[in-house]
């Protein structure tokens, strides 16, 4: 039987764009082009063949009905919010964009603001913003998961997804903390399941179990937060009962290092090296001494008479009180589990050791004939970031790792390449008033990883810069800007006003953002004269989400399957443990009505506004269009590294580094679309101190020096931010009211502490903390307008553990309230055993607003469905260190989602049987498809 | 004889619902097709899926388990459906043991529903035709795909690798060996309909201590 060969089918390959896991797949279309089947592609080193739901429903997103297919424009007197629109040209939208940027360009740049959600071109976007001038310029990590970037970044040099991951091939016990679905979907889940299927144990730690804890051997039901007393109390443990790797430490970490015990520095000797105590010789000698016995612990006289200790010591010294008692109060997690757990990552990191037999030399010239494996691996991600204090317990996380010897061995950790990169990897980022001028490029990137105080953006009060205040001395280290604060502080004017805001692809209006009722009201709000606060809004989206019945101006997104794309080694991409890896999408049909991709219209703003890096010195047009910016734009005059590693020079004959190369987008098609490079064996372990990878890279441009990358297990860069809020550093000083902020939080060494919102609560009014979970057929908000997938997830519950109702007088399936101090949401409950008690969660962002997305106003996701969002405050309550602080954490900004706490009580007999609270429903607006009764999708001959 | 059939290991099922889509992306657009959906951007949707996931707890916290179950026609070796049907549509394959429907005989009469113990079927309001799981009968034999793409779409897509395809009447193939390895079993065997696909067990790896 052949029921589809006789028909002629066209078969195309590109990039999954469903979540952000970016699988190759493989597209058939029938002969009038429709998309009839979506697979894996198998030769894909990511996905290997295998798709998730969402990919295999990419279809029902193709044709959705809640496509924008029009650029429109607010009708003229009508209000804000309305949904009013009128459609216009692209020229007229060219033209209106073109005039007010040029304006804002010339007099303030930073008067415009360019944020963008899970958009995957964050190297077209920053380079966009950096050319334009503007500061203002961030993606989503900031309200994602930026604590698990800089958490490990500023400690490993490296980190989790896309940076590194865990090496289930040759771990025999793996242990993964919270960890939403798509970080990464596909390929983890094969991984897990081959794990367990050659015998791992697989251990989670997370107070729901759901999607990947179902399988898990053994659950660990923690309470949310709380995940830095428990990995310090398994690190006292390990320490001790002598279950650490002391020759790693030694050799690849900061341990045996001295820190002087006056300013907390590292003890250097005057070529600034670091020194160790020397057992042997009983004086200080450099680090990696050849011969040397370095002491891990005691306290030592340096030349110059003051006192250092090895910065083990001092860690030692800190988990001294973290008792597994004393962690157990904080998790919840029994005493004799947690000492359990640490002894069997202990032992089976020390006592199941092997050995590889890869030879490699490290950067110290010495040569090793093989390499030790120790089978011990981890995963985390959202769980320990989503909070504030997950920096420090992300700090705790990556000792834990270092502890046991498992950075970038094979059973541990290991990186992907661009990383490892040095401590901090940087780029520079602007650091003072000046550096944004008129008609000019930002000097520095408006993203980077600052080394020291000095590096951050404030002007000479110490005060934000930033219209996100991101690189201030409120959260000093935030690496990826905070998105969540941008419309609050524009609409607030502060630090200043903006004029206008232009959002790809971020849902502002609801579920991504915080205390989503108010910042509804702040896009709507009005001054004395009129005006609406935050002047001007574009909008760029794909599908009319509740974000774009605000937009001034709306400009219609493709979709995946119609546009082209990078998965670039610039920005985040989909690299394996033993090479680099890119991809692309090239479009498998043509494009809905007039819409057109983000990145055409970036490039098109960009040569009509002339910024340099899209100009020719004559003043024309550099690039034709995103296609031909990717083939010729090279990161500097012939540096020959552009978006795209694969098939460099003039004919594709370089990886990597080379010149551009006219065809390389067929190269890519080709090949199926991505490129993976393949290093020798000897690259493919130990690379913070792999002399031959380290050059390479360097080589590669993916480092800017070749220097080995030494563990921070004790943060001196912490310190310097500490020292300056002591006042005993020169250089750029915190305003005073934040000092005693900065002493806290800037600790050295981790420790932990309860998320600041929870300090700030009344916990016993509100006792219970309230999380969300990511489903695995859902992205986001996404998916409800996809007709399979939102009959899997239509609507959701509170799920909460039995007791708990029953204690407040509740039956499952029951309408309560959910209350929190900033707000409360009534929803229907759903008894659950598999939740920790203390807890209750629901899934994330099916909720949506009435008429948004192209939903009926009587569908379930509006009526039934409920977001967690309007409990969650974007800003702390006023407080010691002020009024208008960000729920964040206070070194990274990363937004606090999870610290929420929160009550429940049943809804009274009269209430209505519907979700709370409600507002105006969306109206579809001019260009959106019809919205058929019945979908009987069939692509293809009937029989 | 051959008995093509499907094994599904809930010991690695993340519930991820790939195998839902997966397959109706196939079968809508496939000789099983269309597989409509009501109420699409409504109210209570409601569509025809040839596989669908369940999702229950087992035991009480902190010792609950999650446990995410898909479920599909059975292709039962002794398939009740199959003598009810008035017209002969519902039939069991000789060459496979695929149980199949034929659109053409089928009056939609939903007998074969009432009389399934497992729910696996799915009317089809509009064709007025009962629709069900047809082990990819169009992709399994297609010898225009590669041989290695010869498998049920949501075979393909799993990406937990949780369900194996084959023949559980040859004890080499994969499949029986799965089955024999890891005490797979048969849903409601009391039924007397010997169901040709199998699930494989949760098994837990040590570790638990007895000290909480």
């Amino acid at each position: 039987m052949s029921a589809n060969a006789d028909e002629k089918q066209l078969v195309k390959h590109t990039t999954c764009y469903m979540c952000a896991c970016r699988c190759g797949i493989r597209v058939t279309l029938n002969e009038e082009g429709k998309v009839r089947y979506i697979q894996g592609n198998p030769d894909h080193p990511l996905n290997k063949g295998v798709i998730c739901a969402k990919g295999s429903s990419g279809i029902m997103k193709q044709y959705s009905p809640a496509r924008l297919t029009r650029p429109l424009k607010r009708k003229e007197g009508a209000p804000r919010g309305d949904g009013q629109f009128e459609p216009i040209s692209w020229e007229e939208a060219f033209d209106i964009l073109e005039k007010r940027l040029a304006h804002l360009r010339a007099t303030d740049p930073k008067k415009f603001a360019l944020f963008t959600g899970r958009d995957q071109m964050q190297a077209l976007t920053g380079l966009f913003a950096r050319q334009f001038g503007t500061p203002n310029y961030a993606a989503h990590g900031g309200f994602c998961s930026v604590n698990m970037a800089a958490g490990m970044i500023y400690t490993i040099g490296g980190s989790f997804w896309e940076f590194g991951g865990p090496d289930l091939e040759r771990a025999r016990v793996f242990m993964m903390f919270g960890t939403a679905e798509d970080h990464h979907s596909n390929p983890l889940k094969t991984a897990i399941s081959e794990f367990k299927r050659r015998g791992g144990r697989f251990i989670s730690v997370n107070p729901v179990r759901t999607g990947y804890s179902a399988i898990a051997d053994e659950w660990v039901p923690i309470r949310p937060g709380t995940d830095g007393a428990f990995i310090m109390a398994m690190m006292k443990v390990l320490i001790d009962e002598g279950l650490f790797d002391r020759d790693f430490l030694v050799e690849y970490t900061n341990a045996a290092q001295l820190v002087r015990e006056d300013d907390g520095k590292i003890a250097r000797d005057d070529n600034g090296g670091p020194l160790w105590w020397d057992e042997a010789s009983e004086g200080v000698v450099p680090f990696k001494t050849e011969g040397a016995q370095p002491a891990l612990e005691g306290a030592y006289r340096l030349s110059d008479g003051s006192v250092a200790r090895p910065a083990f010591e001092l860690l030692r010294e800190r988990l001294a009180e973290c008792t597994p008692q004393w962690a157990e109060e904080i998790t919840g997690i029994p005493a004799a589990d947690i000492v359990r757990l640490a002894r069997e990552l202990g032992e089976t990191a020390l006592h199941q050791a092997f050995e590889l037999p890869i030879a490699w030399t490290d950067s110290w010239g010495r040569r090793h004939e093989t390499v030790t494996g120790r089978p011990v691996a981890f995963h985390a991600m959202r769980g320990l970031a989503a909070h504030s204090n997950g920096f420090q317990t992300i700090r705790a996380f990556s000792l834990l790792l270092t502890l046991l010897g498992t950075i970038d061995r094979p059973g541990g950790f290991r990186h992907k390449a661009p990383y490892p990169r040095p401590i901090p990897p940087g780029p520079q980022i602007m650091t003072k008033p000046e550096d944004v001028q008129p008609n000019t490029p930002l000097n520095g990137a408006p993203l980077g990883s600052p080394a020291s105080p000095d590096d951050l953006f404030v002007d000479e009060n110490g005060e934000p810069l930033r219209i996100d205040k991101a690189f201030s001395w409120e959260h000093p280290l935030s690496l990826h800007g905070l998105m969540h604060n941008v419309i609050t502080n524009a609409w607030r004017g502060d630090p200043y006003k903006i004029d206008t805001l232009l959002i790809f692809m971020a849902n502002m209006a609801w579920n991504s953002t915080m205390n989503t009722a108010e910042v509804r009201k702040m896009l709507n709000d009005r001054d004395e004269n009129g005006e609406y606060k935050i002047p001007f809004l574009v909008v760029c989206d794909a599908f009319q989400s509740e974000m774009v019945a605000f937009a001034d101006l709306v400009l219609p997104d493709t979709t995946y399957l119609e546009r082209h794309d990078c998965i670039s080694l610039l920005d985040r991409p989909i690299s394996e443990y033993e090479g680099p890896v890119d991809s692309v999408r090239i479009p498998v049909v043509e494009p809905m009505g007039e819409c057109k991709p983000f990145q055409e219209v970036l490039v098109e703003l960009a040569s009509r506004l002339k910024l340099p890096a899209f100009t020719r010195e004559d003043g024309s047009r550099k690039f034709k269009d995103y296609p031909d910016f990717v083939v010729n734009f090279e990161t500097a005059p012939g540096s020959g590294i552009g978006f795209l590693a694969g098939w460099r020079g003039k004919d594709g004959s370089k990886a990597i580094r080379g010149e551009p190369n006219p065809k390389q987008w067929e190269m890519y098609e080709k090949n199926g679309c991505f490129f993976a490079y393949h290093m020798p064996k000897e690259h493919h372990y130990m690379r913070n101190w792999n002399r031959g990878y380290l050059e390479w890279a360097h080589e590669m441009g993916f480092i800017a020096k070749s220097d080995p990358i030494v563990i921070h297990l004790y943060s001196e860069i912490l310190q310097d931010f500490r020292l300056a809020a002591q006042g005993k550093r020169p250089g750029k000083q915190p305003p005073e009211r934040l000092r005693k902020r900065i002493e806290t939080y800037f600790d050295p060494l981790p420790f932990f502490y309860r998320p600041i919102e929870v300090q700030l609560s009344d916990t016993e009014k509100y006792p219970l903390a309230a999380v969300t979970q990511r489903p695995m057929a859902m992205y986001h908000s996404w998916d409800s307008q996809n007709a399979w997938l939102r009959q899997i997830h239509t609507y959701n519950y509170l799920y909460m553990s039995p007791e708990l109702g029953r204690k407040h007088g509740f039956e499952d399936g029951d309408w309560v309230w959910v209350e929190s101090m900033h707000g409360k949401v009534r929803v229907q409950c759903r008894f659950s055993q598999a939740v920790e008690p203390g807890t209750v969660w629901t899934w994330n962002a099916i909720g949506k607003n009435a008429g948004a997305w192209n939903l009926t106003p009587e569908a379930n996701e509006s009526t039934q469905g409920f977001l967690l969002n309007h409990l969650i405050s974007e800003e702390l309550p006023a407080h010691e260190f002020g009024e208008h602080i960000s729920n964040s954490d206070p070194v990274t900004g990363q937004a606090g989602w999870y610290d929420v706490r929160v009550r429940v009580y049943p809804a009274k007999p009269d209430e209505e049987k519907r979700t709370w609270p409600r507002f105006k429903a969306d109206k579809p607006v001019p260009g959106e498809p019809r919205r058929p009764d019945v979908v009987a999708y069939f692509a293809g001959k009937r029989r | 004889m051959t008995q093509l059939a499907l094994v599904i290991d809930l010991n690695v099922c993340v519930g991820c619902h790939a195998c839902v889509t997966s397959c109706k992306e196939w079968n809508t657009s496939g000789s099983a097709g269309p597989m409509p959906d009501d109420r699409p951007y409504d109210h209570d949707p409601s569509g025809v899926f040839f596989n669908r996931v369940q999702t229950f707890e087992v035991g009480e916290f902190p010792h609950a388990e999650t446990i995410h179950f898909p479920k599909s026609c059975l292709h039962c070796e002794d398939p009740p459906c199959v003598p009810v049907c008035p017209t002969g549509a519902s039939y069991k394959r000789e060459e496979d043991g695929i149980v199949l429907v034929d659109y053409d005989k089928c009056i939609g009469c939903k007998y074969c529903s009432w009389a399934c113990p497992y729910g696996a079927r799915e009317f089809d309001e509009h064709g007025k035709v009962m629709k069900k799981c047809t082990l990819c009968v169009d992709r399994i034999y297609d010898d225009s795909l590669p041989e290695s793409e010869r498998l049920p779409a949501c075979v393909m897509a799993c990406p937990a690798k949780a369900r194996i395809f084959g023949d559980v009447h040859d004890p080499d193939s994969e499949a029986s060996r799965m089955i024999r390895e890891n005490h797979g079993y048969q849903l409601m065997p009391e039924w007397g309909t010997q169901p040709a696909n199998h699930y494989l067990p949760r098994h837990i790896r040590g570790g638990q201590t007895e000290t909480s």
